[in-house]
């Protein structure tokens, strides 16, 4: 059904489809041998010496290389091939590269430590990122393939006819991608900081380098083949770590089989943590420590002059009595480190009242919907729920992923390609738990109950790195580690795994190369996202329908590089809240795109004020919530009214999408009820998309 | 233009696999998510039941759910004929 592409000649094209695809499996047969080969000599080379810092050079440099290799391979001004890849990826590839543009630093890196952290509840992302296939699978992919364009804004334009719908669809798609364009992109300076030992703000610009390369010279086309090798690579580097821990600990190389043992014997040391004497101890001492912060936070200012002046005093009494010199030295240090001001021991004391979260017995692993009573129970379950359909919705909305259905040379792949998505996807999702587990179970049979003496390397290694990663603090003076006296970011648990299985460092490097991998597929397909509806949908359909190809390309290739430098200099402030801007952007998408994408295709009576309305409605009541009951947008916006008068049957802020989505349905089924049918011309090509090939149809397939 | 006969039933088909297959996510997605304390009572080669769907079992429906999707009407457009040319 494709164009062979002409002219361009080099690897990433060829004759035939079928020519191409035996092409495309020898090349990436022989990269990932290629690649196992530079690990494996990587390896040796550990062994004869070469220090770590140079490993982590060697991994950055010859995989950000690697990337930069295959972009200028594929470079083109070509407008199907810059904006669609030629629409010749075969099924199975544009699976790999879904899979790559989707899972993004935090599925890589952040999911196995979420799932460490909350325990069953963690698994709402495992369900919610994988089931929203089902639903790309069933209302969109073959449709948008048949329809064939360019961008996600094309199909809301020729469907609902008009720049309205298509202005809309551009607003909300820069709104979804930008967000989670900064956190990679945040990601990937993180990454290249811990590899390399370079400052956050040049790794951030170091790995933009490495995105820019590759969607700046080939565009989508270049985008989707480094996307396959990026997902070999990281596919790779999750699985050898899991693999190896589970062989230390099971004795079977296959996590995911055999992890439902290990949870079983976690549960059983959950049970005797909680009642042990010990960890009790230690949680009743941070509960009296956040209780005291509490109450000194009352009235700051006197319990600061009360403080300082009853040390003053116990110096002064120390000296006046002659005590020994060392009594008085330790007087002296307990005034010498007193906060400076008012606002220091606010700040001091805040910190420490917020301990009282340590104070909590550990979480029980596969228990669903923890809670107190049954109400809390309720409302755990609902929230589950709800953060499970706004993450399957709004992948299915995601315009980055959607674009990617474009591509396939037929409407047959693109339903083939959705399959392989998901399998891909599913390699990583499956085995995140299985490591969530086993280094719970690490964690709690070998390093609780250790000696501070004797902790293993792994724990002052990463202690030294970042304590908010991981701090262990021998809180009741007892020589033995306490549960609770482990405090433990989530991100460790990946970064970590290599030497908790006591792997040589190499195959850390290997992890963070990943999530590298990770983080800078994603980012390449949602600044192209972005460069694509400013430059396609609104320079040349809303402003300049007379701009030629060359123009619209060199537009667009302008505009990516702007996207890029905004996103990088935002990441580089380091925003807070990075994560929860990120879990919004599923919120707004599913809001957004979901009710007029699917109605559009499977309701001829939806028309354009229909479309537009319930677009705005869903994307409004969806920010409305967040912006009245998520803590950080309340600041932003100046919201004073209590959290518990603006909280909607106890759903988190997260989880707004779940208002937005019927809302928006609801608005675009009324509306159009209310206003006139779409034209003639609207409905064939409602029809065109709905049929692979249609006899006698008018509308001219632009894809095909 | 005017559908034929053939073409609506093509659709009605590709409408009755879709509310099939959508009806299997739903149950395996929320209806189990709902009782998942109560499943979590049954244990599963080591698992608690509901653990397993979620971090499992699930993931494996939705990947055959679209498996069978893409087959069921790769099948169907050349029984309808309405499928595409051959290179692909």
């Amino acid at each position: 059904m494709a164009t062979p592409a002409t002219g361009t000649g080099g690897v990433f094209s060829a004759g035939s489809n079928k020519a191409f695809k035996s092409q495309l499996k020898k090349v990436y047969t022989w990269y990932t041998g290629g690649f196992i080969l530079f690990v494996i000599a990587l390896a040796i080379a550990e062994q004869m010496g070469l220090p770590r810092n140079w490993i982590g050079y060697v991994f950055l440099f010859a995989t950000v290389g690697l990337y930069a290799g295959i972009g200028v391979m594929s470079r083109t001004s070509d407008a199907a091939e810059y904006y669609v890849a030629g629409r010749r990826v075969p099924a199975l590839f544009n699976g790999m590269a879904t899979g790559a543009d989707w899972m993004s630093a935090a599925s890589f890196i952040g999911m196995a430590g979420s799932l460490y952290l909350l325990g069953f509840n963690g698994l709402a992302f495992i369900l919610g990122w994988t089931g929203g296939y089902c639903l790309v699978a069933l209302f969109l992919a073959p449709y948008l393939r048949k329809f064939g364009q360019f961008t996600i804004p094309d199909f809301l334009g020729a469907r609902y006819g008009g720049n309205i719908p298509r202005f809309v669809g551009i607003c909300a798609a820069i709104l979804c991608s930008f967000t989670y364009v900064v956190a990679q992109i945040y990601g990937v300076g993180l990454i290249t900081t811990r590899l390399t030992g370079v400052t956050f703000e040049l790794g951030v610009f170091l790995g933009l380098g490495g995105i820019l390369v590759c969607s700046f010279l080939g565009g989508m086309r270049a985008v989707t083949w480094t996307q396959v090798a990026q997902y070999i690579i990281l596919i790779v580097a999750y699985m050898i770590p899991v693999v190896w821990l589970s062989v230390k600990i099971t004795g079977v190389p296959v996590p995911q089989a055999v992890y439902g043992k290990v949870l079983e014997k976690v549960t059983a040391r959950e049970a005797d943590l909680i009642k042990d004497p010990k960890e009790i101890q230690v949680r009743d001492i941070f509960k009296t420590r956040a209780a005291d912060a509490s109450a000194k936070l009352k009235d700051v200012d006197k319990s600061f002059a009360d403080g300082k002046a009853a040390l003053a005093a116990a110096v002064a009494k120390a000296e006046a009595d002659n005590a020994a010199p060392d009594v008085v030295d330790a007087a002296k240090k307990a005034l010498g480190s007193y906060p400076k001001d008012a606002a220091a021991a606010k700040a001091a004391w805040t910190k420490e009242a917020a301990l009282a979260a340590r104070a909590a017995p550990p979480i029980r692993h596969a228990e669903a919907f923890p809670g107190k009573d049954d109400a809390a129970r309720d409302v755990s379950r609902r929230n589950f729920l709800a953060l499970v359909f706004c993450l399957m919705v709004g992948t299915a909305a995601l315009p980055h992923i959607l674009m990617r259905y474009y591509t396939t040379p037929s409407v047959r792949q693109a339903r083939e390609s959705v399959f392989w998505s998901l399998f891909f996807i599913f390699l990583l999702y499956f085995t995140a738990p299985a490591l969530a587990v086993l280094a719970k179970f690490d964690v709690y049979t070998f390093l609780v109950g250790s000696e501070f003496a004797k902790l293993p390397q792994w724990v002052a290694s990463w202690q030294k790195v970042d304590p908010s990663l991981l701090s262990i603090i021998d809180v009741n003076k007892d020589g033995i580690v306490q549960l609770a006296e482990i405090a433990i970011g989530g991100d460790i648990i990946v970064l970590a795994t290599p030497e908790i299985a006591g792997l040589p460092y190499v195959i850390s490097g290997l992890v963070a190369a990943g999530g590298l991998a990770a983080a800078l597929s994603t980012a390449d397909g949602l600044l192209l996202t972005i460069a694509n509806a400013l430059s396609h949908d609104f320079y040349y359909k809303m402003l300049d329908p007379n701009a030629s190809t060359a123009r619209r390309v060199t537009i667009s290739k302008i505009l990516l590089l702007v996207v890029a430098l905004i996103a990088a200099w935002v990441a580089s402030q380091k925003p807070a809240d990075i994560l929860f801007l990120v879990s919004a952007a599923f919120s707004l998408a599913a809001a957004a795109f979901f009710p007029a994408l699917t109605l559009g295709i499977f309701w001829k009576r939806a028309n354009k004020w229909g479309a537009t309305l319930g677009m705005l409605a869903g994307l409004s009541v969806t920010f409305y919530y967040m912006a009245t009951t998520q803590p950080w947008l309340r600041g932003v916006f100046g919201v004073t009214s209590p959290i518990a008068d603006n909280i909607w049957w106890g759903i988190q802020p997260i989880s707004a999408g779940l208002w937005g989505v019927p809302l928006g349905f609801i608005v675009i089924i009324v509306v159009s009820m209310l206003t006139p049918a779409p034209n003639r011309e609207v409905q064939e090509l409602v029809e065109h998309v709905r049929y692979p090939n249609l006899t006698g149809d008018t509308v001219k397939s632009l894809g095909t | 233009m005017q559908l034929t006969q053939q073409q609506h039933e093509y659709w009605s088909k590709n409408l009755r696999v879709t509310a099939i297959l959508l009806f299997i996510w739903f149950v395996v997605t929320f209806v189990m998510g709902f009782y998942a304390r109560e499943l979590n009572q049954i244990n599963f080669f080591g698992w608690p039941l509901a653990f397993y769907m979620s971090a499992q079992g699930s993931l494996i429906i939705y990947v055959v759910i679209i498996w069978y999707y893409a087959r069921y009407m790769n099948n169907l457009d050349r029984v309808y004929d309405v499928h595409e040319g051959e290179d692909d």
